[in-house]
């Protein structure tokens, strides 16, 4: 450390230029920490899914439903230890834009198969007892302002005849265990469903979700249930739920290259700004350096003397840009509410921004730095 | 009240900002007329720095690249989607349904629909197509795996309806049967679906009979098949419908259609223009991508800013005896700043000019993404348009302003004295 004020003294020669070389830091972290939390989010279904789950969908399509017939039969496959069902709702809350996704749930079962959603004991009994109650996502229900004993009326669209808008009353909030969870859905009873249904309609699950005993059996189970219901008129795709959540993610195409690509664009752009600042800097200084070598600081001095400094820069600009991201994100949560789901800054993400931008600092200086080092004493004194 | 104040007031100080940004801009590109520096002076110092001058470039390059690829992707993603649409057709739908996919129309209400003042009609009867959709998962070719596809079931005089479609390879369905009409991109991108092959879902078994081109627009990543078929193969009630889609007489007849169907008492229905209905189902994905592909950007330009500021400053400031010298040689301080100002400017359009040089080959390449609206893939090209390359340039002369004008003050206002005095 008895270097700190030569150091520091370099640091401070340009007020102006350590801001703004500070700041560009600190813009291109933010960016790499923006850019990997948007990644995540398109492909979170991934990173939530559970090995000893399984989802049944009809082999058709997912928008055609299955028989909830079926639900028994699947029940008698050994390894199967719990299976709920949902419908996905797709109702309208006062106006289109306010989408958030609504399921029908079986109140039996959800909390054996989602043990990561969380709801407080008293709130799900109030639940159960309740015909037109539900249960929102804290993220939905913070979005909207609801409060528990709330109604809320949402237009149905698929289901139903008529536009009266159906009317439900919320007793509860779940919380996710994992901050990568999905905080936003919307949950209602399977039997008020049915009652709001015309009589032809009624007896159908959109699709069945199982919790397995050991996720080893998943393979086994999926051709199983497939196989019973071969050549029925609602044939099954069984899919274990990290795979099913995969093929989702796939299906938004090149939107993940998309944003990697871009993020490496911006990137390396940033990593030439502030390494050309780092080289100015240096030159600019060339005389200085080369008294330092005449009276005796050795190259590896040197080196370390601007290796130091953009270190330092890097670290405090890095820092800067985190601290900046990770207080931005609920902004950017509400911004970009209903269209992805979660915005997580994970710590693996923070991690590896910290790496970067030690990374970015070192190569930085390290180009002048070579320079200085091997700057010739008597060419340097001579420049003007 | 006062929030009104407020909002007048920001307002107006927008105004005098970009009144003051173009007078810089104008001032700074006229700087070479006006002013009495030479401008090869500026020429020569970009040459002799040029390893920064090429940074700051660089740094503006990719800012405007940046900016212009996300747009352009947004722009194609909604012009695909309003290409789906006719001015001069109608879309009915069961009233409060926000896509077709939830839509539910009998087949008494199409014959009701049907007879409504300006529909159009042919030889053959009204000019209505009613219509069904699903979404069916087929292997994309690129990975493998499963992706969801549109199928509509239509009726068979959907190519008097929809007039851009034509049959390229193959002929129409015939009522009745298990044939299909295959998209151009949907037959590119997933396996199975060329002329002549046979593919199974929904437990029937399906000939391709022909591929459609339907000018780049969302249908071109569907398949098409008869309705009724498509009805008994997703197992769904016969003679229900999700949507149906009317010709009109003429684009302006649509409020006397709209009008007549939505007051019929029989019916529960009603009639947007199409080119509304699809460019309301492109808003999700479109404002996601503007605001993304919007905030990327702006924080790049403020990275980007930074950088000019640190060349255009360490210009300055090693030229502090070049400057004072021109200044002792008569330039007033006015001609200085204007002469940094154009150096900067000009360092901003030749980034600005890079950025879009880049991203031009971009312009055409298809991707595809899932629309939220109806959960299946749609195939897109990036669209780059001369607006949104004016507007990147002109967002590279705001950054040149905004990194230039600050050193260029501080080169004109040094003491000459001083200045010269420096080592």
């Amino acid at each position: 450390m008895k270097f700190a004020n030569i150091i520091l003294a370099n640091l401070l020669r340009k007020k102006a230029r350590l801001l703004l070389t500070i700041g560009s830091f600190a813009i291109a972290l933010f960016l790499f920490i923006f850019l990997s939390v948007v990644r995540d989010a398109f492909t979170m279904g991934a990173a939530v899914a559970s090995a000893n789950r399984v989802i049944v969908i009809n082999r058709t399509s997912i928008i055609n439903p299955l028989p909830l017939s079926y639900r028994d039969k699947i029940l008698r496959i050994p390894g199967v230890a719990y299976v709920t069902h949902d419908n996905w709702f797709g109702g309208v809350y006062k106006d289109e834009k306010n989408f958030f996704p609504q399921f029908v749930i079986d109140p039996q079962n959800q909390r054996q198969v989602f043990p990561e959603l969380v709801v407080p004991d008293d709130q799900w009994a109030a639940f159960l007892k309740d015909r037109q109650g539900a249960i929102a996502g804290v993220r939905t229900a913070e979005r909207f302002g609801w409060k528990i004993g709330d109604r809320i009326p949402i237009k149905p669209a698929i289901y139903g005849s008529g536009n009266a808008a159906w009317e439900f009353n919320l007793v509860g909030i779940y919380h996710g265990t994992k901050p990568q969870a999905d905080e936003t859905q919307f949950w209602f009873q399977w039997d008020y469903f049915q009652e709001k249904l015309d009589p032809e309609d009624r007896g159908q699950a959109g699709w069945y979700t199982l919790r397995i005993d050991k996720p080893d059996d998943a393979v086994r189970i999926a051709k199983t249930i497939d196989d019973e219901f071969a050549n029925s008129p609602a044939e099954t795709k069984t899919q274990a739920e990290s795979a099913f959540a995969a093929s989702w993610v796939k299906q938004f195409g090149n939107i993940q290259f998309l944003i990697v690509s871009i993020g490496s664009v911006v990137f390396l752009t940033l990593l030439l700004v502030t390494g050309n600042t780092m080289a100015i800097s240096v030159r600019e200084r060339t005389s200085e350096l080369a008294v330092f070598k005449a009276i005796g600081y050795s190259d590896r001095k040197i080196l370390f003397f601007v290796l130091a400094e953009s270190l330092v820069i890097a670290v405090l600009g890095g820092a800067l840009g985190i601290l900046a991201a990770a207080a931005m994100m609920p902004g950017l949560a509400k911004a970009l509410a209903g269209m992805l789901p979660v915005l997580v800054l994970s710590s693996k993400t923070m991690f590896s921004g910290v790496l970067l931008a030690l990374l970015v600092g070192l190569a930085s200086g390290l180009l002048p730095g070579l320079g200085a080092m091997r700057l010739r004493v008597i060419n340097a004194l001579r420049r003007v | 009240m006062l929030s009104k104040l407020i909002f007048g007031l920001v307002i107006t100080l927008a105004a005098i900002f970009v009144f003051l940004l173009v007078m810089t801009i104008l001032a700074g590109l006229l700087a070479p007329v006006f002013n009495t520096v030479p401008i090869s002076y500026n020429f020569r110092s970009i040459r002799a720095r040029w390893t920064s001058t090429i940074v700051a470039i660089l740094g503006i390059a990719g800012t405007v690249g940046v900016f212009v690829a996300m747009l352009s992707l947004a722009r194609g993603f909604r012009a695909t989607l309003v290409a789906s649409g006719s001015p001069g057709n109608a879309l009915v739908m069961r009233a409060g349904s926000p896509s077709e996919m939830m839509g539910g129309i009998t087949l008494d209400s199409v014959r009701i629909v049907q007879d409504a003042p300006g529909v159009a009609h042919d030889s053959s009867g009204p000019l209505v197509t009613q219509e069904v959709v699903g979404v069916v998962p087929f292997p994309l070719i690129t990975t493998g795996t499963d992706a969801n596809v549109q199928v509509r079931g239509v009726s068979s005089n959907v190519l008097e309806i929809r007039k851009f479609v034509h049959i390229v390879q193959g002929r129409m369905f015939q009522p009745g049967l298990n044939e299909l009409l295959v998209g151009k991109n949907a037959s590119r991108t997933y396996k199975g679906l060329t002329l002549g092959n046979s593919v199974g879902f929904g437990g029937g078994h399906w000939k391709i009979v022909g591929v459609f081109d339907a000018g780049s627009s969302a249908f071109d990543s569907e398949v098409w098949c008869d309705a009724t078929i498509l009805n008994q193969v997703l197992l769904r009630p016969a003679n229900i419908f999700q949507s149906a889609t009317v010709h009109l007489t003429s684009p302006s007849d649509f409020q006397r259609f709209k009008d007549a169907v939505t007051s019929d008492p029989r019916l529960n229905v009603d009639a947007t223009r199409e080119i509304d209905y699809y460019a309301k189902q492109s808003t999700t994905m479109t404002r996601l991508i503007s605001i993304l592909g919007g905030l990327v950007a702006v924080i790049m330009a403020v990275g980007a800013v930074f950088g000019a500021l640190n060349t255009m400053y360490a210009a300055v400031s090693e030229r502090g005896r070049e400057i004072a010298t021109m200044r002792a040689l008569g330039f007033n301080s006015t001609n200085v700043l204007l002469s940094f100002l154009f150096e900067a400017l000009f360092i901003s359009i030749l980034g600005g000019i890079l950025g879009c040089l880049v991203v031009l080959p971009l312009n055409g390449l298809t991707t595809n993404t899932m629309n939220f609206q109806t959960f299946s893939n749609v195939a897109f090209a990036f669209k780059i348009t001369s607006n949104l390359l004016l507007a990147g340039m002109a967002f590279a002369l705001v950054m040149g302003v905004l990194g230039g004008l600050l050193p260029a003050i501080r080169a004109s206002i040094r003491p000459v004295a001083v200045a010269l005095r420096e080592l």
